[in-house]
């Protein structure tokens, strides 16, 4: 690959790379392991594959136009998204970064090696006297704990 | 907008049914939006919902591609009439009052999670996709009414026997999910899909359990409902995708 192409490639990862969760706004989609390649197609393009969080997640779409609109910006012209199903998208793929970040925004993140019923530590205080509210949340990817030692109720990311 | 007709495959009879019957509940499970009886319940049946339009949308663009003619996962949905459609009758059935819609997520939820588990190792490389997603989704779904299941069959006087009176209405329907066809044996045959016969022993261990634990008895063998798979329904069906197909059949080409 010549200079200018991989010069390109390295502006085209750090541009899908950058792109805000719209729904958690602190994480990356990097940092959620969604984008699984990036690649200078041959007629030039650049091309993404993403990585689906939930098949319904209704933020998936917006994810994909925002990526094209982060390569457009960049000077990278028309991008290609392709939504990208097996392997399919697990937590652990979730970076140690992306971790901690939701960690700071309030959100427990999940345990590695998805054991659904690991303590949740209280991303508030660390305690892990907590428990769960309900199984669902505001968003498919979340459930709705609460902390028994400072009383905060907290989003925790479900383990998948 | 008029209704769009299908020349279908076996292959594509089949992706058809599962994209229904994923669809059909759905739709039943986001009209307890506003209505649950908590909040919580509200997040957790819209969730669900959400869950079943995912994996409805990608099998609609699946059937859409095995059939060929450029149509959308949309045109699918929305243009055709109930004959057409061949969801489980099971999935149809009115909302009925929240011990209906726990025990119907509980039964329709302990067959499609070994389903889609066994479909992982299916030849159509697309379902294969399809089904390690919906897989865990449905797990996680199980769960969930699962555990409502024990509340409501173990829980008070009112809520056991309601819990009772919706086995009795919805266990009728469950012979058709593990009824096969012409269609059925042909999957079955390539491959595609997994045999009903051997999802029965998962189905039937996940109940056991979870009636012993709601202290709920076992349905005594009765006879079963059938026809949603051929595109005969109840009388609820055509109901619904008149609420439902309302806007893009009076608006046609409507964006939203």
């Amino acid at each position: 690959m010549s200079t200018v192409a991989l010069d390109r490639l390295d502006r085209a990862i750090e541009a899908v790379s950058a792109v805000p969760d719209p729904e958690i706004p602190v994480v990356t989609i990097a940092d959620l392991g969604m984008v699984r390649a990036v690649r200078l197609a041959a007629d030039g393009a650049v091309e993404v594959d993403l990585t689906p969080t939930y098949t319904g997640c209704p933020a998936t779409r917006l994810i994909a136009e925002e990526v094209r609109a982060a390569l457009a910006a960049a000077g990278l012209g028309e991008a290609r998204v392709n939504l990208v199903l097996s392997p399919a998208w697990t937590t652990d793929w979730i970076t140690p970064e992306g971790r901690a970040a939701l960690r700071r925004y309030g959100i427990a993140p999940p345990p590695r090696r998805g054991d659904p019923d690991a303590p949740v530590p209280c991303p508030r205080c660390g305690s892990t006297e907590t428990e769960e509210i309900s199984r669902f949340g505001s968003t498919p990817c979340k459930a709705l704990w609460r902390c028994r030692t400072c009383r905060e109720p907290f989003d925790r990311f479900k383990c998948l | 907008m008029t209704t769009i007709h299908l020349e279908e495959t076996p292959h594509l009879t089949y992706v058809l049914r599962l994209a229904d019957s994923a669809l059909v509940l759905s739709h039943r499970l986001s009209e307890w939006c506003g209505h649950a009886p908590m909040l919580e319940e509200d997040l957790a049946l819209t969730n669900i919902a959400l869950d079943l339009l995912g994996q409805a949308r990608l099998l609609y663009e699946h059937a859409a591609a095995l059939e060929g003619h450029g149509r959308s996962e949309d045109d699918l949905a929305y243009l055709r009439d109930a004959p057409q459609f061949k969801n489980l009758l099971i999935c149809e059935l009115p909302r009925g009052d929240f011990a209906f819609t726990v025990v119907r997520q509980t039964l329709v939820s302990a067959f499609f999670h070994p389903f889609w588990q066994l479909a992982r190792s299916s030849t159509d490389r697309t379902l294969v996709a399809i089904a390690e997603k919906a897989e865990k989704e449905v797990a996680y779904h199980l769960r969930h009414a699962g555990a409502w299941l024990v509340r409501l069959g173990d829980g008070t006087e009112e809520s056991r026997r309601r819990t009772l009176e919706a086995l009795d209405t919805l266990w009728p329907y469950t012979g058709e999910l593990f009824e096969v066809d012409e269609v059925g044996e042909a999957m079955i045959e390539a491959g595609i899909g997994p045999d009903p016969a051997s999802i029965r022993p998962v189905f039937e261990d996940t109940l056991d359990r979870l009636f012993a634990e709601a202290d709920l008895p076992r349905p005594a063998p009765t006879w079963m409902q059938t026809g949603g798979l051929r595109g005969v329904h109840t009388e609820h069906l055509g109901h619904m995708l008149a609420v439902m197909q309302h806007l893009p059949r009076a608006y046609p080409g409507a964006r939203w």
